[in-house]
């Protein structure tokens, strides 16, 4: 019976595509000379591959992709799963084309462009790792803006004052854990409010994002004015042999430290939630904690240290502002990214490895912004920018299914006495 | 039992109080090695209570719990479960996102170096499942399986934490006849091979059935112990509820006449948009039970909902005295002479911040008497809330208590007072009795018949079979979303009504009657 209902929804999506798919052929490919190309170069210097697309053919071949993949959808029950699998590649594809559109008669470094996604998703990708830590034992994180922003500050207001005391990198070093730290400390009180004292957890995380905002914007004031000077970032790490096979070696292996954690927490997180003890007594004190507290798991201890571990994992995106990347402490220098890390986190399911790829998509977005300014794309770049977040929200709601939270998520456990 | 082999568990003088309630009154209690021993009792009479001190999820105030002829102290779940004491709560406590493997070995996991070992796991709970005939798919998530699966599934959640002592709350309450035999089977094979079973319940006939010994327990206290081969269903009625009660309903033949309720071909979907209700087509005449059975979660809630206007019906048409009400709201319904009693009255019958006073109102507050254009006539509340907590006895301190106050057999004779004193011709009732004691149930029971006697077109939705055979004229039976048999209620059978309600159609008259039924039902559609 069932059937019916997502046959409907998958004729939505293929007419969706079918008419995507007509406009590119008819609309948009006929508009770029035929002899106008890109040129996509992998690497820097002029030994670099390159690959020269022309412009109009390519989103020609997209367009007749898009209509026929949505022709498919049309085509009967029985290319259900064809169709769907061909419309999420669809959907990924929009990527590089939105990037041959844009560099249409001029080059640009995909390996560069790959990099920089992959980077500034960085912190929100930690942001939503974070959030994962603590939503899945169903508490609640709406602070981990907050706790980037603390774990920013004070990392590095330690390294300003050690700076000067001890090696570069060992002052880093420290400031970096000084970070994760405050993190800590700054969810250790999230877990006071929420957990034992049962305050309502969207409250208790405006309070900490209030409060990490008036903190850190006094400590700068105090503290930190007179930092001009300096400007030091975490180094880049080379990994060796890795950093020197094509293609991966440049986009993954040449990276500074916080970037390398980044993939190492996401593998971690992944491991330890679906296949260790840990893991699946957070799933359950998440989903239904008095079954959890009937076969004696300690519903709070256990909540308590997912919103510690969060917190420090929010510390260390903090660090990648002001210490990975910056070199310098500015007022709301997170810029709201704790809030798109929780969007990654929905739109990865409250899974590490779907959150990384939330994560990276706003980062692509982001880089494809910052590409279309140095490419001087007439329209204004933040219309091109959307699309990506267009297609695959569009994409993802439809035909992937939608995100269901931990079911006990928000809700404060209360022991019976 | 002979006599040195020292009681699995003994509780003695155990008392319990909460803020207002004396919950267990000095109770004292022996579970002999090897026995199934039921426990019986109405809500409230400390049941549970005493079985989640034995589990360690509340602490007594007096009393002490011994555990094969050792006295012991259980501070949580943790100790009850080393000391070998095993509970199926009445509330399945399983993880619907995780596996049946993952939830047996919740807390207790096995782990391979760092890793959780899934395979061992595995393979245990088989040795399990085939040792005590408990058949459970271990890799399937629980929230895909069938409700006596899950229960299966908790069972062995126990053994896998090695219980000898199994708590049993209310096993009963969700399965069907059938699905309830296979469970005492495996509490006798479970008996069998050593194991000891606390068996919760309210129902006499199951009781009489399974026990070897059989317990009862009254406001908190201990009434007496006693066996299946002494006792009968009405002794233990008397002894449960502390007076005499009526179990038969006593009725006179139904005189249908007008049709009342009429239901062409109703479609509804449920919350996650599938099929819920599929074509379902029935009559209901004035003055007659039409009584649907059949195990929860087979479309009841939806069909009612739909009947209620609380949902909206993807097809088909609802007819109230020739009037069409397809998806009108539930006011225009309620004020058609509808009264509904729904199956979750905390959710959908009052509102539990409300007085009682308020809560009598709630569906008549903005017409006269109540109301006096914008104003409310409180005086008017008063008295009619007054009048109608005597009629029907319903135990609060005062009308200006907040409903949440009462016990759950006092709220639903609110629902029930409120529904009842209104003009109206036809009667949705679903699970009336659920989760209330016998002497409300009684009570509920006359209502609804003295209702039907007034010529009051009812339709019961009931997963106790007993409550729907004592009830109906006419049974129904639902089973996925559709009426897939129907019949006088003096010509079915506990078997048949408990075959059908499984999907199973087994004798060759059934058969027959079936088709006779569903050719009526296309008849009606066409």
């Amino acid at each position: 019976m069932w059937p019916t209902v997502r046959l409907q929804r998958l004729h939505v999506y293929a007419l969706l595509f079918l008419v995507a798919g007509m406009w590119l052929t008819v609309g948009v490919s006929a508009r770029f000379p035929a002899e106008e190309t890109t040129t996509l170069t992998f690497g820097i210097g002029r030994t670099a591959p390159k690959v020269a697309l022309p412009v109009g053919r390519t989103l020609l071949a997209v367009g007749v992709y898009y209509v026929v993949s949505g022709l498919l959808g049309l085509a009967g029950r029985r290319f259900v799963r064809p169709a769907t699998w061909a419309m999420i590649f669809g959907g990924l594809l929009i990527f590089p084309t939105v990037l041959v559109a844009a560099a249409a008669g001029k080059q640009t470094n995909v390996l560069t462009m790959l990099n920089e996604s992959l980077r500034l998703g960085t912190p929100i990708a930690l942001g939503a790792i974070a959030g994962i830590w603590c939503e899945r034992s169903g508490v609640i994180n709406i602070a981990i803006e907050g706790m980037m922003l603390a774990g920013a500050c004070f990392g590095f207001t330690t390294f300003f004052f050690l700076g000067e005391r001890l090696p570069a990198n060992q002052a880093l070093f420290i400031s970096v854990l000084v970070a994760v730290i405050t993190g800590g400390l700054m969810a250790l009180l999230h877990g006071v409010l929420s957990i034992t004292f049962r305050t309502d957890q969207i409250v208790s995380g405006t309070v900490i994002n209030i409060l990490a905002i008036g903190v850190t914007s006094f400590v700068r004031r105090e503290y930190l004015l007179s930092t001009r000077a300096g400007r030091v970032t975490l180094p880049s790490i080379e990994i060796p042999l890795l950093s020197d096979l094509p293609v991966v070696g440049p986009v993954l292996f040449n990276n500074k430290p916080i970037f390398y954690s980044m993939f190492l927490l996401v593998i971690v997180t992944h491991v330890v939630l679906f296949y260790t003890r840990w893991g699946l007594r957070t799933r359950a004190v998440g989903e239904h904690p008095r079954a959890a507290d009937t076969v004696g798991i300690d519903v709070i201890r256990v909540r308590y240290i997912n919103v510690f571990i969060s917190g420090l994992i929010a510390g260390l995106g903090g660090a990648w502002f002001s210490l990975e990347t910056v070199g310098g402490f500015d007022d709301l220098m997170t810029n709201g990214k704790g809030f798109i890390a929780l969007a990654a986190m929905i739109f990865g399911k409250w899974t590490p490895l779907g959150g990384l790829g939330g994560a990276m998509l706003f980062g692509f977005s982001e880089a494809l912004g910052t590409r279309f300014q140095i490419l001087g794309i007439p329209l204004p770049s933040q219309f091109l920018q959307i699309v990506p977040y267009v297609v695959t929200m569009v994409v993802l709601a439809g035909l992937v299914g939608r995100a269901i939270p931990p079911a006990a998520i928000g809700q404060p456990y209360e022991k019976q006495s | 039992m002979s006599a040195h082999v020292p009681p699995a568990l003994e509780v003695r003088g155990i008392t319990k109080r909460f803020p207002g309630v004396l919950a267990n009154d000095h109770v004292s209690f022996t579970l002999r090695q090897g026995e199934i021993h039921a426990l019986l009792g109405e809500n409230g009479a400390g049941k549970t209570t005493l079985m989640n001190i034995i589990y360690g999820l509340y602490r007594p105030d007096e009393g002490d719990i011994y555990v094969r002829g050792r006295r012991v102290e259980i501070h949580s779940p943790n100790d009850a479960i080393r000391l070998g004491i095993g509970m199926v709560h009445q509330h399945f406590m399983l993880v619907p996102t995780l596996t049946v493997t993952e939830n047996i070995v919740l807390g207790h996991e096995v782990t391979r170096g760092p890793l959780l070992d899934r395979r061992h796991a595995r393979e245990r709970i088989q040795e399990l499942s085939r040792q005590y005939g408990l058949l459970v798919d271990p890799d399937a998530y629980v929230q895909d399986i069938s409700v006596g699966h899950q229960q299966r599934v908790e069972i062995v959640k126990a053994l896998y934490r090695q219980a000898d002592i199994l708590i049993l709350d209310e096993p009963t309450s969700v399965l069907t006849p059938q699905e309830a035999e296979d469970l005492f089977a495996v509490m006798r094979s479970l008996t069998a091979q050593g194991k000891s079973i606390i068996f919760i319940t309210h129902k006499l006939k199951e009781v009489l059935a399974v026990a070897d010994r059989i317990s009862v327990l009254r406001a908190g206290r201990l009434v007496g112990t006693t066996t299946p081969a002494e006792t009968d269903e009405a002794t233990l009625a008397a002894m449960m509820v502390g007076r005499e009660v009526v179990l038969r309903v006593e009725k006179a033949p139904a005189q249908p006449g007008e049709e009342v309720l009429r239901v062409e071909g109703l479609r509804v979907l449920d919350d996650r948009g599938l099929p819920a209700v599929n074509g379902v087509s029935l009559t209901v005449r004035a003055g007659e039970v039409l009584g649907i059975a059949g195990v929860q979660g087979n479309g009841q809630t939806e069909l009612v909902e739909a009947l209620t206007g609380l949902r909206r019906p993807e097809s088909g048409r609802i007819l109230i005295n020739g009037r069409d009400v397809t998806g009108r709201p539930p006011r225009l319904i309620t004020e058609a002479g509808t009264a509904h009693v729904p199956e979750d009255r905390q959710r959908d019958g009052m509102v539990a911040a409300y007085t009682v006073a308020d809560n009598l109102v709630l569906n008549t507050y903005y017409k006269p008497p109540f109301a006096r254009g914008l104003v409310r006539d409180e005086a008017q509340v008063a008295q009619f809330g007054r009048r109608l907590v005597r009629e029907f006895d319903i135990r609060t301190p005062s009308i200006y208590a907040q409903a949440r106050t009462l016990s759950g057999g006092n709220q639903q004779k609110m629902i029930v007072a409120r529904e009842f004193s209104r003009p109206i011709s036809l009667l949705i009732a679903s699970q009336p009795t659920r989760g209330i004691d016998v002497g409300a149930i009684e009570f509920i029971h006359q209502h609804i018949v003295r209702l039907r006697d007034q010529g009051v077109a009812v339709l019961l939705v009931s997963a106790e079979l007993d409550e729907v055979m004592a009830l109906s004229d006419r049974i129904a039976v639902m089973y996925r979303g559709e009426l897939i048999a129907e019949m006088p209620a003096e010509e079915a059978t506990r078997e048949q009504l408990g075959l059908l309600m499984a999907g199973v159609q087994r004798e060759e008259e059934l058969v027959h009657k079936m088709g006779v039924t569903s050719a009526h039902a296309e008849g009606e559609n066409g």
